[in-house]
């Protein structure tokens, strides 16, 4: 079978001569080299103070959140800028935004897979641990934003001794089974992924703890051909699935305000542009990561150029999307003739929020056109920053939706405003904290880019027939 | 019965290449209980070491399958059967709201059977396994190949199966002790 | 502002010396070997004392609750302002000893769990209003007007809601006072003899009494016979907000005091000359919404209602035509319509033109016409009513107009004064002050009121009292307030749903006023009072109403004319019969110096929701929207749009007021069709002792009160301070930025109505097309709905309170209403329309509307709101895990989060006050209107059993009413069964002017409205 990790090295190589486009894999590596490299980072190599600086604000920054969620369950959710009839706030908005950046991992390692983009093996490893972690943290705003966070396990279906179930018409149950299941399979795509790279570490570990570790973590693998034949179909099964999975679960968030009928909310272009935009802040959020990270631990042999300018074309075309997104919402604002449509569309462009809604415009569509521009595209700064300006745009893509399509809605009478609290801000940026708390962790402790993924990009790996 | 002392005899390669033709040589020699280890996966070799049928898609179809019932069946029997509610003159049984939880339960369940099947066909974990025996073997997770030619096959012999591996060009031929 | 109120607290809990413990309390009680009802009378004796507070506060350490709470007013709703007597009560409640007569059943029938009605009555500004208190296991919980009393009819205003909380409140006095000590009543007792003797040696001339506005023929007679016994004494009136000037009116006209009222029944053309007669606080205003309300109905014989007013009220909102014009322009031009007896049409535009010179052309539009209605096409079916606080000119002008145009007897009646002492009471309080500047007064007593706070500024009552020219000061008041503080003695009042006592209402009809429950803090009623002062120190309340009644009834049946009286809430007979007066003269009064109408004038009223002060510490009254601005927990100082403009002032700009050397400083609320050159401040605000609530909440304007009729020319200067205002609207107007118009409130002229009948029932929403088969609601027995008219609405905005009361609402405080979390189940929506400076004004009350096709139950994960096969959409508390998704999804915004613990769980006062079958919502959960679910299950219950007993399947009918529909004046909301064709609400909803909001949505709402139709006259259209 034509499995993607082994396309004819030839073709590999074709594609990496092209003049347009840099090699996935600087030459001149082999077996030997790539493991050790990779594995390195993990085992030899010391942390440098820098790493233990970065991991100390971002502990700070996790507790500082925890302790803002303890005053949160202390006290009730009235700490926060939410209101009637501004329900929602922050903490849908950075849900929302999380899960959004949570989906360029498995796309990378699911979708990619598929499309037979071998370029994906030296990303899709830590694309995949930032999904978890940006799952994590979006994973904690559904639960503390109800009014009683300790009764939120009420959501899922267990025999109570109410005698009652979940109310399945209810696009937060279909989100809570959606987001549970997103999160089990990319954990379990992300383990199944590591537990060969594990072996690696546990064979090259010098230190009889590590190696104990690490030993029980890789499950015993040995690389049996037959092993490596089940795991290979496993793993492009479970592409398979997550593939629909990933885009069902932005489709499933987009929900939550499609089948609301709060004039902004109730439309149907919602599930494409949600997940486009999902795809969009994914990969910004990606790069923001690779770029530090390939230069830090001299991996610019296996993060090339050539990733670079992938990603950065995906985030083109995504962006393309979401501005169509926008059109339509625009487009049918005035095309439905809906009064109450259109005055949210007026809303959003004068209202007292309309600030937000221009920075919106300029942050995810006119500033990622520069992404035209082949130089920029293969600019590691430029693309750094843009990036974070996507990230921005997100961010504030989700504000417009929850927060300024809820404060003016039917009832002129019922109008209001939302001011977000220090409360708010802590928990968000909190949320961030944790999450690269996580990443810097990740880095010091498993293989940030998949050993044997990469081993099978080499020329050597190609089998020569006689 | 008393167990065997030696697991079987292991050859050491430097390339793939050199792996599978060594594994599609020791088959056409008869051997039939064999395998082959490498530290990524190489096309076709597992058909070399005489693997034919992967069993790993039934089992995720059939995953599948139930996770989908049970999703569809959960909800028709809290929403319409156990606790039947008028929520917002809906009837209980509003089926177009059900479609969204019966997929993701497919994928979660046909995911879980993925990996856990995976792992079970495969008899993982096994924290002990002979072939670690061999120092060298380590090597099998960085860049050495190894094939193995165990003492259950009928056509092994110690001094037999080695001659016959060291025909093979390895880097080296070591028995492995069980 | 909380170091403030911290300072109030310690104020309030009194000096705390050596301890206390509750062992020691029990031997106390047990040597007094007391029991039963005299044992818990004992026991708040000993509550009183500074020891047993100390002790309690060990008890309940006041932190305990202190973490939970707010840096918010929310406060108050924490502070343990607990005595064991009341902890203890919360279990066992104490009835009066005095056998007081049930509404519907006899006391000792009392069936746990189901409550009794008894009629009583409250007073304000001296005028009974007729209640009728629901008694939960002796405890009051609700409070209903007396729908057998021609002054009620079953509706109640705001005031008569609030009472109960009034009587729960925490902060009133809670025992005789002396120098800051608690002392006990026999010590007062004690130190009035020597000067009560000392007095009657010199006939009393050196006793003062001061007492509010008194309709109390008992308190009256009292009164009357002390001043025999002391002839020298003299009783002096005064209340802030007084009838001056009707008196004063009358008596231009008459000669002599008379008291007017109307009949707006059979009017057909009112013209209310800055009178707010709709509005909570003006006598007879229940009534007169009623019978307003009545004649609202486009299908019968509509009535036209002109106001010419200096500041909007509800009133001018109910207008067909409405001009805004300074209080003091109205006489002015009001007496152009009087000019040799025939119509301005034919006197012609000259005479008139100069006649008028210096009107605006709005105002020279409105007189032809209005001329026309009212004295010449409407004759004897008009109504000219003038404002209290215009001067009595007006009043006598008004008199003269509804003679010339032959209302009275008619329309308009004039009576004998409710007031048992109809004197002027500013010249009373006057002449008090010269005695007392002249030390001619040794010793006074101030009967009620505050007049330390609301005495006009010109007349330096404070600086008096604090002179000390007058040796002893005893003050009798519910709180211990600013007055308090001045007086020697301060005793404790018991509030009127825990005292003896009668009243008249507006129509002189004698109320008796019978306690609920016996006194909380042991507090005395006025009756007892003077009854001391008398030297009848033991003659309890009950006593000396009822042998003050025994004297006045001939015959021999008393005891059945007394349980008859206090059963039906009056007695039979009392009500002041129309007199005949004669006009002094035939010509109009002379007028009063109109202003210059360049000088800004400043108009100072009294506040729609807490009067003149009196309720400063009232939650739900300061959380209760004013109906025009929906300003809560503040007063404002109100400018008209033009004005705000040339002055370059915004909204929340705080500014200062200058008026003859006195300043205040307050911030401003711009009002849509406040008159020009004119501003509206309210009192009752700025109070330094009202309680943890009331004190410090808005800006004192007593300062700028002068006695004089009109202020004009006061300065406004910008201080460039900003202050918030929490009002309850996001948008008082129906016209979006966006230039389009919602067709929330919808209306028509009556000529159009004729014309177009189903005018308001466009975007009604296409039969469903839907994937799911609709719910057959219609094959159940009871389908609930309701139908709200908002033609009859005046909002006055009693639904509110009355939903507030039965449904145990938090108050959230003034911090928490800035961020829109009130709590209010139902709200009343005003909307403004059209020209700013004179817009078209709206009311809609907005509860839930119950749709059957419920948005915010489809997205609940828990399934906490669903729906009933009765069609209510249920709320189950106890599910709710407060994701708020329903509340977003409801396009009516009608639900209301616990953000925070807003109720107040530990205070055993307002344990006691809470309706027991609505259960109390903790933090983090979602509520909303149920329709009063408590009250149509309680009424399926006896329904039930009524057919099991009679045999037969019998169904609730109209008689089941929620609470809202209840103390409605306007009886504007109808709830009832629509399964049932013949039910009002069926009729009502059948009628052409029904139609639902939001309609397009589909959310089908079982809640709908009739659309507004106004009456305006055709010359002044367009």
């Amino acid at each position: 079978m034509g499995h993607p990790l082994h396309q004819p090295m030839d073709e590999q190589y074709k594609t990496t001569m092209d003049a347009d486009r840099a090699p996935v894999i600087e030459p001149g590596h082999t077996f030997a080299t790539v493991t050790e490299k990779i594995s390195a980072i993990v085992l030899t190599r010391p942390a440098s103070n820098g790493w233990f600086l970065g991991f100390g604000i971002c502990f700070m920054l996790t507790m500082m959140m925890l302790f803002a969620i303890g005053y949160l369950f202390l006290k009730g959710i009235g700490i926060w800028g939410v209101t009637i009839p501004i329900g929602w706030g922050f903490a849908i908005v950075n849900f929302v935004w999380w899960i959004g950046i949570g989906h360029a991992g498995t796309l990378i390692s699911a979708i990619l897979l598929l499309l037979r983009q071998s370029w994906r093996n030296s990303i899709n490893r830590f694309a995949e641990a930032m999904t978890l972690f940006a799952v994590a943290a979006a994973g904690i705003f559904p639960a503390i934003h109800v009014g009683r966070p300790w009764l939120a396990y009420w959501l899922f279906p267990y025999p109570s001794t109410m005698n009652v179930w979940p109310q399945f018409r209810s696009p937060l149950m279909w989100d809570v089974f959606a987001v549970s299941t997103y999160a089990t399979i990319s954990a379990l795509f992300w383990a199944m992924g590591l537990i060969p790279d594990l072996a690696t570490l546990r064979d090259r570990s010098e230190n009889r703890w590590t190696r104990m570790i690490y030993g029980i973590l890789a499950l015993g693998w040995r690389g049996s051909a037959r092993h490596w034949h089940r795991y290979e179909t496993a793993y492009l099964l479970l592409a398979g699935l997550a593939t629909p999975l990933v885009l069902s679960v932005h489709t499933v968030v987009s929900f939550d305000f499609a089948i609301g009928i709060v004039p902004g909310w109730h439309t149907t272009i919602f599930p494409p542009y949600f997940v486009a935009g999902a795809i969009y802040s994914g990969f910004a959020m990606v790069l923001m990561l690779a770029i530090p990270i390939r230069k830090i631990y001299g991996l610019e042999d296996f993060i090339t150029e050539r990733h670079l300018q992938n990603s950065a074309k995906v985030m083109l075309a995504t962006g393309l999307i979401v501005a169509y997104g926008y059109g339509i919402e625009a487009f049918m604002g005035w095309y439905s003739g809906d009064r109450y449509d259109a005055f949210t569309m007026w809303n959003r462009l004068h209202g007292p929020y309309a600030i937000s809604y221009w920075s919106l415009l300029i942050c995810n569509i006119f500033i990622p056109q520069v992404l035209w521009i082949r130089k920029l595209r293969t600019s590691p700064v430029a693309l750094f920053f843009i990036s974070g300006v996507i990230l921005i745009g997100m961010w504030l893509e989700r504000f417009i939706i929850v927060v300024v399509s809820l404060h003016r809605d039917f009832l002129t009478s019922s109008w209001g405003m939302y001011y977000p609290t220090r409360w708010d801000w802590m928990t968000y940026i909190g949320t961030i904290g944790m999450f690269l708390a996580a990443m810097f962790l990740f880095l010091r402790l498993l293989p940030a880019i998949s050993i044997f993924e990469m081993r099978t990009l080499l020329p050597q790996a190609e089998v020569k027939a006689e | 019965m008393k167990r065997d002392p030696i697991y079987g005899m292991m050859a050491e390669f430097d390339t793939p290449t050199g792996l599978v033709e060594a594994a599609r040589r020791t088959s056409h020699a008869g051997y039939k209980k064999i395998d082959a280890y490498s530290p990524f996966p190489i096309e076709g070799l597992a058909e070399e070491v005489g693997f034919h049928h992967d069993e790993v898609p039934l089992v995720v179809l059939i995953g599948g399958l139930i996770g989908g019932l049970t999703g569809y069946l959960m909800q028709y029997w809290m929403a319409a059967v156990d606790y039947p509610l008028n929520i917002g003159g809906k009837p209980p049984h509003s089926w177009p709201a059900f479609i969204v939880i019966t997929f993701e339960m497919t994928i979660l369940f046909a995911g879980i059977s993925a990996v856990f099947g995976m792992l079970a066909l495969n008899g993982l974990p096994m924290p002990y396994h002979p072939v670690f025996n061999v120092p060298r073997f380590a090597l099998a997770s960085k860049d050495r190949f190894f094939l193995i030619v165990f003492s259950s096959d009928k056509k092994y012999d110690r001094v037999e199966t080695r001659k016959f591996l060291e025909s093979l060009e390895p880097r080296s031929v070591s028995e492995v002790p069980s | 502002m909380d170091e403030q109120n911290k300072a109030k607290r310690e104020d309030i809990c009194p000096s705390k010396r050596d301890k206390l413990d509750l062992k020691s309390v029990r031997s106390e009680i047990d040597r007094a070997g007391k029991t039963g009802p005299e044992y818990w009378r004992s026991l708040e004796e000993l509550a009183g004392s500074p020891d047993f507070q100390e002790a309690l506060h060990r008890e309940f350490p006041k932190g305990a609750s202190e973490w939970l709470d707010s840096v918010s007013r929310r406060g108050f709703l924490k502070v343990m302002g607990a005595s064991l007597g009341l902890a203890g009560m919360t279990g066992c409640v104490k009835l009066p000893l005095e056998p007081i007569v049930p509404y519907v059943r006899q006391p000792e029938e009392v069936i746990p769990g189901r409550p009794m009605f008894y009629a009583t009555a409250m007073t304000l500004g001296g005028y009974a209003n007729p209640l009728l208190v629901e008694s939960h296991l002796g405890r009051p919980t609700k409070i209903e007007g007396n729908d057998k009393h021609p002054a009620s009819l079953g509706g109640t205003d705001i005031f008569g809601q609030a009472h109960l909380l009034g009587m729960y409140d925490p902060d009133r006095s809670q025992s005789v006072m002396s120098m800051g000590d608690q002392r006990s009543w026999q010590s007062f007792l004690a130190a009035m003899r020597g000067p009560l003797n000392a007095q009657k040696a010199v006939h009393g001339a050196g006793i003062r009494i001061l007492t509010t506005t008194i309709s109390s023929p008992t308190l009256a007679d009292q009164l009357r016979n002390f001043l025999k016994t002391y002839p020298e004494a003299k009783w002096h009136c005064y209340e802030s907000v007084n009838r001056d000037n009707v008196l004063e009116g009358a008596k231009m006209a008459f000669g002599q005091p008379v008291e007017t009222r109307y009949d707006f029944s059979k009017a057909d053309v009112i013209v209310s000359l800055d009178a707010d007669f709709l509005s909570a606080g003006f006598p007879g205003n229940v009534r007169y919404i009623r019978d307003f309300a009545k004649r609202r109905d486009p299908d019968g014989k509509m009535n036209r209602l002109y106001v010419i007013e200096s500041t909007p009220s509800s009133t001018g909102a109910k207008a067909d035509h409405r001009l805004p014009s300074r209080a003091a322009d109205v006489e002015g031009f009001i007496r152009l319509l009087i000019h040799g007896g025939h119509p301005l049409s034919e006197v012609g535009f000259k005479n008139l033109y100069v006649a008028s010179a210096g009107l605006t052309e709005d105002q020279f539009r409105f007189l032809a016409p209005l001329e026309m209605d009212l004295l010449w096409n409407h004759r004897g079916a008009g109504v000219v009513v003038p404002g209290d606080h215009q001067p009595p000119s007006l009043h006598a002008l008004a008199h003269f107009l509804n003679e010339e145009s032959g209302n009275v007897g008619k329309t308009v009646f004039h009576t004998d004064p409710v007031n048992a002492n109809p004197i002027n009471q500013t010249d009373s309080l006057k002449d008090l002050l010269a005695d007392m500047n002249a030390g001619k007064v040794d010793m006074l007593v101030i009967l009620g009121g505050n007049p330390v706070y609301d005495a006009p500024a010109d007349c330096g009552f404070k600086e008096a009292l604090l002179s000390g020219r007058v040796p002893l000061r005893i003050h009798l008041g519910l709180y211990q307030d600013e007055t308090a503080e001045l007086c020697q003695w301060h005793v404790n009042q018991a509030h009127e749903l825990e005292a003896w006592g009668d009243a008249r209402a507006y129509d002189g009809m004698v109320s008796i006023i019978q306690p609920l429950i016996a006194p909380l803090y042991g507090g005395k009623s006025p009756v007892e009072f003077v009854a001391l002062l008398s030297g009848q120190a033991d003659s309890t309340g009950y006593d000396l109403v009822r042998t003050y009644w025994q004297k006045q009834h001939t015959g021999t049946d008393f005891e059945q004319f007394w349980r008859k009286s206090l059963h039906d809430g009056w007695i039979e007979g009392t009500a002041l019969v129309p007199k005949s007066v004669q006009a002094r003269s035939s010509s109009p009064p002379p007028q009063t110096v109109p202003a210059d109408p360049n000088t800004i004038e400043l108009n100072i009223r009294r506040d729609p929701t807490i009067y003149d002060g009196q309720f400063a510490n009232n939650g739900w009254l300061q959380e209760l929207p004013k109906p025009m601005s929906k300003l809560t927990w503040d007063n404002a100082v109100l400018i008209g749009p033009k004005m705000a403009e040339r002055m370059g002032i915004q909204t929340k700009d705080v500014v200062e007021l200058e008026l003859n050397g006195k300043k205040v400083k307050g911030p401003v609320w711009i009002q849509a069709g406040h008159p020009d050159n004119s501003v509206t401040v309210t009192l009752g605000y700025g109070r330094t002792r009202a309680g943890r609530v009331g004190t410090g909440m808005g800006f004192n304007v007593y300062p700028l009160r002068t006695s004089t009729a009109f202020a004009t020319g006061v300065q406004i200067r910008k201080t460039g301070e900003i202050y918030q205002l929490a009002s309850t609207q996001g948008m008082q107007s129906m016209d979006t930025p966006d230039g389009a118009t919602r067709p929330l409130v919808r209306e028509t002229s009556l000529e159009e109505y004729h014309k177009e009948p189903k005018f308001a029932q466009e975007e009604q929403p296409a039969a469903a097309t839907t994937l799911y088969p609709p719910y057959q609601y219609q094959k159940e027995t009871y389908a609930w709905g309701m139908s709200i008219d908002l033609n009859r609405c005046v909002g006055c905005n009693n639904c509110i309170l009355a939903c507030q009361a039965e449904n145990n609402i938090a108050v959230v405080g003034k911090e928490q209403t800035l961020l829109g979390r009130h709590m209010h189940w139902i709200r009343v929506d005003a909307y403004y329309q059209g020209d700013r400076d004179n817009p078209k004004a709206f009311f809609q009350p907005v509860p839930c509307m119950q749709c059957e096709n419920a948005p915010c139950e489809v997205v609940c994960p828990v399934g906490a709101t669903s729906h009933t096969p009765e069609g209510l959409n249920d709320m189950i508390y106890n599910r709710c895990v407060g994701t708020r998704y329903c509340s977003n999804n409801c396009p009516y915004k009608v639900r209301r989060f616990n953000f925070l613990l807003f109720q107040d769980w530990d205070t055993p006062q307002y344990k006691m006050m809470r309706n027991p079958d609505v259960s109390v919502r903790s933090r983090g959960v979602m509520e909303k209107c149920t329709y009063c679910i408590q009250r149509i299950n309680e009424r399926r219950i006896d329904i039930e059993n009524a057919s099991v007993q009679q045999g037969k399947d019998l169904r609730i009918g109209d008689e089941l009413q929620t609470a809202c529909q209840q103390s409605c004046p306007a009886e504007a909301i109808i709830f009832g069964n629509v399964n049932d064709p013949n039910s009002r609400v069926s009729k009502l909803k059948a009628q052409d002017r029904n139609y639902s909001l939001l309609g397009e949505l589909n959310t089908r709402p079982r809640t709908t409205y009739l659309a507004e139709v106004r009456n305006p006259n055709p010359e002044l259209e367009g």
